[in-house]
């Protein structure tokens, strides 16, 4: 079975936005996105159990290669990076589609995604991958299970729990409550170094310049200012009707 | 502008999210439609819909939309988009609604910005607004192409009851082959230990200001009232208090429920940024510069030993 | 008066030397072991990539890893910080024709350089030291550096093992084998959680210990192998911070002064820097000697107190901090230099050695130059036997030691040509005797007897926008270490009253807190282990540190 985990590298530590260009500073090393480490996990503990090959996919700068070997080292495979100067300034929809012929170049069984990204990505991408891939998506999943080429995935909504099957091919975007990250042993971090990390071009994968990058994006960042603070505080000193105060504050907001 | 809201339901009730992107629709665009999916229940919801700003409600009815599952929806909105010309699909965020915005912006080829706090026209221009870098910035973001596609942060807008009726047309689609793939085969009810912090709509957290581990029976009851659960700060569970799965922070869990209630707590950025998205942040604390003050709705500046108790006669009173 | 000294922390060398115990089939085997990726360990391990190169028949003998560097942190550079301004002779040395010092990720030629002794309200101009003082000498961000070297390490064949902490030396027959690593996955009470993960033996031929700072198996080895120094060393405090700023500062600068007090009692020394970074960032620090006496002196708070001078303040104004850090410096120089730098299977190198030289603020070169030494040194012993003594011969003809013998009694913190009598003479006079120079001490930091004031009153209340709480600065070094490990500091934990208010003003992480004072006359200290940056501050003043979980701790980028 072909597991692909789909991630996105991300700033570690304080991620800042580059005023000049509106973009996020990606200079400085990078992890994995934290949500995607949960997905990468997922994939590992199938392989554990089953014959299972993980890939783990990305689309970035060519410095996130070093982020993809901690996968490796945890015990992921294979790794691909499409790296291209013209992919830069992608939005969302640009970069579902590059992910989406990648995707199509490995041909999985399985894929997964993180729920989001921790530098603002919203929790929308893999949705758009299904699309262009046209196979089944499950999100917000807090368990997994493979059996007979269907997954079983429990979904968790704001009203409760739903349990649902799809056959494979299909996608699915975990949340970090589905399992806790191992660590890598030395051996691990050792292999990695030697397998595989291919780095491709848009051309490898057939995408025209134009529809990706940023002119190709349907969506733009115009300005970045300062926001207000959370508007219009309202501050309570200690008196006799503070508690009424409270209690009147949270029915208005109808959280009572 | 021609705006279509997508509007979500839970049974017989409309989502208030939805009605309140309704109303900023309607400020926005004179001629707003709205989208119902579902089973046979959604007849009866149209009409509501229309009181609520929609001039028009389009109602994709039938079994296959019984199940809360987003690709059915993806191939019904991809439909009206493009059988009404509608330029603008609004969504309020919710797990539902980001699967439907993420595949119909692929299925359009359609730009989508979300976490969005307001949109607006601008010289033109319409234009999102929205938070970034754990809030620390807004960022103006635009489209570059229709039809555009948004997601707005639940809560944003409040819902305004218009009265008013609505035309509602009866949409009828083919459903595409992999929309249909998969299923939902069971419901999970909630545990007996009620929600887990992650997915509690009510969070009580307690820090070191509550003195001693007795005191946190506060936010204990606190929580029991409003319908949540009981979070603790980092010191508070290094001090050995509460256990290691309460803790609400970048070494702990992150957390953004519909209120988040402080109490005793000081707002070190460690704690922030595991609780500044929550929607409504009521903080007590009896230290008048403590930093959590900063980031909430309501500032409380009392002491929590004597205010909670009080809080929590009045709550218990008005809910019998 | 209380002495820090008195309440020796339960720690033991021996705890952390053992034989390997790992299945022989499941040891790590490598050729060297470098433990440390900071300029010191990484020089090592470029100068043995480039003599592995050179000589392909001794390459094979040292089987599939011939070069691998133990790193802390996640990758070279999380956790380097310094000024700093390096002379640029042992990269040259290092790199020869093969790289010029101008394509280095840096920020360029020192350009103007200014001295300032600052009162409350005023900068004292000194006139500026002669002018070929830091003439040819480049501003690097050393965590950047680091980062680039660590890349050149992995071009010249060096195998890097982030986020591994080296915890015990592996020593049989008297000779050390290599390091154990750290476990992963432990909880706070040392019991194994389920994604429990042990450590592992890496046996090497020769292992070159780059710790840095209070290096921990440095430490072990400095006891276990009788190497102490008779004159113990002594270390300084750097607590720094980076900021954006709108206007480019166009020279270096350091002060001596206030917020420091002069008289003698207090034994207050240091002063700070500020150093430009490219067009748009500077770097600002203050560093004091841990020699202090005052119980409430904290320097994370002084460099607080420092922004605040009209000054200072118009430096940063509109600008942003982006980096906070904290680091110990070992400031005992030649005396403090271990009896011998080697052992039987064993080399030490650069900060961890203690070669920095403090009235010139230099010791990047020294770590550069020490690992290139040691490269050479260990290659030859494995190749043909040569004895590691020849390292020590080699660091002892270096310019290392001539520098360090050349101020091996002078004691001041940014004294660049200070010792040279007329800048001098003109500090003395222009600040009316406020500058103080004093000679090496000769008690370790934790003999200090302390005094109790109320400096902490002083401090300034944490704007959030030029002056910072301990908290937010923690936050900014990128720290997020996980909460439930085990405490990786060792303490004693009941202690008099005035030695627990040292300690929790002393560490700019906020890890320790004071609890009530007991009936016995004494506190107990609370801790908050995950906050800890591991300057190496504690280890001086009456605790010790030893490695986290390997990740734990702060990700310097900028530093």
């Amino acid at each position: 079975m072909k597991i692909v985990s789909c991630v996105k590298c991300v700033p570690d530590g304080r991620a800042r936005l580059d005023p000049r260009s509106t973009r996020l500073d990606r200079s400085g090393g990078g992890e994995i996105n934290p949500f995607d480490q949960y997905a990468v996990e997922e994939a590992l503990r199938i392989k554990d159990d089953a014959d299972a090959e993980v890939v783990v996919v990305s689309m970035g700068p060519e410095a996130a290669a070093e982020a993809l070997r901690s996968a490796l080292a945890l015990g992921a495979d294979r790794a691909v990076l499409v790296s291209d100067p013209a992919a830069v300034g992608s939005d969302m929809l640009a970069t579902s589609k590059v992910l989406a012929k990648a995707l199509e170049r490995e041909g999985p069984d399985l894929i997964l995604f993180g729920q989001q990204t921790s530098d603002g990505g919203g929790a929308v991408l893999w949705g758009a991958v299904a699309e262009w891939l046209r196979l089944p998506a499950i999100s917000q999943v807090t368990k997994l299970e493979i059996r007979d080429a269907t997954v079983r995935a429990t979904r968790q909504t704001e009203v409760g729990d739903d349990v649902i099957e799809a056959p494979l091919p299909a996608i699915v975007a975990v949340t970090d409550a589905i399992n806790e990250l191992r660590y890598a042993s030395l051996k691990g971090v050792m292999a990695a170094k030697r397998k595989p990390l291919d780095v491709l071009t848009l051309s490898d994968l057939g995408v025209e310049a134009p529809a990706v990058g940023d002119a190709g994006s349907k969506t733009e960042v115009r300005r970045i200012a300062d926001p207000p603070p959370r508007a219009n505080a309202i501050t309570v000193e200690a008196h006799d009707g503070a508690a009424q105060a409270i209690v009147d504050f949270l029915v208005q907001r109808q959280l009572v | 502008m021609s705006t279509l809201v997508f509007v979500e339901h839970n049974g017989d009730e409309l989502c208030r999210g939805p009605l309140g992107v309704l109303a900023k629709a309607g400020e926005l665009d004179d001629d707003v439609a709205a989208v119902l999916v579902g089973g046979i229940e959604v007849k009866a919801l149209a009409s509501e819909v229309g009181t609520f700003g929609a001039a028009t409600v389009h109602v994709a009815e039938g079994d296959v939309f019984t199940q809360p599952l987003a690709q059915p929806r993806i191939d019904v909105l991809a439909h009206v988009v493009r059988e009404g010309g509608y330029d603008t699909v609004l969504f309020s965020n919710s797990v539902l609604a980001a699967d439907i915005a993420g595949g119909l912006a692929a299925r359009l080829d359609a730009g989508l910005n979300w976490d969005l706090v307001d949109i607006v026209r601008s010289d033109g221009a319409v234009v999102g607004k929205r938070p970034a870098l754990s809030d620390s910035l807004l960022v103006d973001v635009g489209w570059r192409s229709t039809p555009r596609l948004a997601l707005m942060r639940a809560g944003s807008f409040p819902a305004v009851e218009k009265g008013g009726q609505a035309q509602v047309h009866d949409v009828s689609v083919e459903l595409a082959s992999h929309s249909r793939a998969a299923t939902v085969v069971d419901r999970v009810v909630q545990a007996d230990s009620g929600p887990s912090l992650e997915g509690a709509p009510a969070i009580v957290t307690g820090g070191m200001g509550l003195g001693a581990p007795e005191h946190f029976s506060l936010a204990e009851d606190l929580a029991e009232v409003l319908g949540g659960v009981v979070g603790a700060t980092r010191a508070v569970v290094y001090a050995g208090w509460r256990p290691h799965s309460a803790q609400i922070g970048q070494t702990g869990k992150t957390v953004a429920p519909k209120l988040y209630v402080a109490l005793g707590v000081s707002g070190a950025v460690q704690h922030k940024v595991g609780m500044q998205n929550s929607e409504t942040i009521v903080a007590i604390n009896k230290d008048p510069r403590a930093p959590i003050f900063e980031f909430c709705d309501l500032a409380v500046v009392a002491d929590v030993h004597t205010i909670v108790p009080e809080l929590l006669e009045l709550l218990r009173r008005r809910r019998s | 008066m209380a002495r820090p000294a008195d309440y020796p922390p339960p720690f033991r060398a021996s705890a952390f030397v053992a034989e390997p115990t790992d299945p022989v089939d499941a040891r790590i085997e490598v050729g060297m072991l470098v433990v440390g990726a900071g300029p010191a360990g990484l020089a090592c391990a470029i100068r043995f990539g480039q003599l592995l190169e050179e000589d392909p028949e001794t390459a094979a003998t040292l089987g599939d890893v011939p070069l691998a560097v133990a790193e802390q942190g996640r990758h070279p550079g999380s956790r380097l910080l310094s000024g700093v301004i390096v002379r640029p002779r042992a990269i040259r040395r290092l790199f020869g024709d093969r790289v010029r010092i101008e394509d280095i990720p840096g920020y360029g030629p020192v350009p103007a350089e200014s001295v300032y002794v600052m009162t409350r309200t005023r900068a004292l101009p000194i006139p500026p030291p002669p002018p070929m003082r830091n003439h040819g000498n480049f501003i690097f961000s050393l965590s950047r550096l680091g980062r680039w070297l660590g890349e050149q390490a992995e071009d010249a064949g060096a195998m890097v093992l982030p986020e591994t902490s080296a915890r015990t030396l592996l020593v049989s027959d008297g000779a050390v084998v290599g390091v154990r690593t750290g476990d992963k996955g432990r909880g706070p009470e040392g019991e194994e959680l389920r994604n429990f993960e042990p450590g592992s033996d890496i046996v090497a031929g020769i292992t070159v210990l780059a710790e840095g700072t209070q290096g921990h198996l440095t430490g072990v080895a400095l006891d276990h192998f009788g190497l102490r120094p008779d004159r113990p060393q002594v270390w300084e405090l750097a607590v720094k911070e980076v900021w954006t700023v709108p206007t480019p500062l166009r020279r270096i600068i350091h002060t001596m002064g206030w917020p420091l007090r002069s008289a003698a009692k207090y034994r207050e020394f240091g002063g700070s820097f500020i150093y430009p970074m490219g067009d748009d960032m500077l770097t600002i620090g203050m560093v004091v000697g841990l020699d202090y006496r005052d119980s409430q002196l904290s320097v994370h708070d002084l460099l607080q107190e420092f922004k605040t001078h009209p000054k200072i303040r118009a430096l940063l104004q509109g600008g942003e901090r982006v980096e906070w850090g904290a680091k110990t410096i070992p400031s005992g120089g030649f005396h403090s230099l271990p009896k011998r730098l080697h052992a039987p299977g064993l080399l030490l190198c650069g900060d961890g050695a203690g070669m920095v030289n403090i009235p010139t603020l230099k010791g990047v070169d020294y770590a550069i130059e020490s690992g290139r030494l040691a490269a050479e040194s260990a290659f030859a012993s494995l190749k043909g036997g040569r004895p590691l003594s020849s390292y020590d011969d080699a660091v002892g003809s270096s310019f290392i030691s001539k520098d360090l013998y050349e101020v091996r009694d002078m004691r001041q913190a940014f004294g660049h040509g200070f010792f040279m009598g007329g800048a001098l003479a003109s500090a003395m006079t222009v600040s009316k005797g406020r500058v103080s120079i004093a000679k090496m001490a000769s008690e370790a930091d934790d003999q200090q007897p302390l005094i109790h004031t109320d400096r902490a009153a002083r401090y300034p209340v944490p704007d959030g926008a030029l002056t910072f709480d301990k908290l937010s600065s923690v936050f900014a070094s990128g720290n997020k270490t996980r909460d439930d490990q085990p405490n990786h500091i060792v303490l004693e934990r009941r202690v008099p009253p005035d030695v627990a208010e040292m300690w929790v003003h002393l560490c700019p992480a906020q890890v320790y807190e004071a609890g009530p004072v007991g009936d016995d006359g004494l506190v107990s200290v609370q801790m908050a282990p995950s906050n800890c940056v591991q300057c190496g501050a504690i280890s001086a003043k009456g605790g010790r540190l030893t490695p986290p979980e390997g990740g734990s701790g702060p990700e310097y980028s900028l530093t």
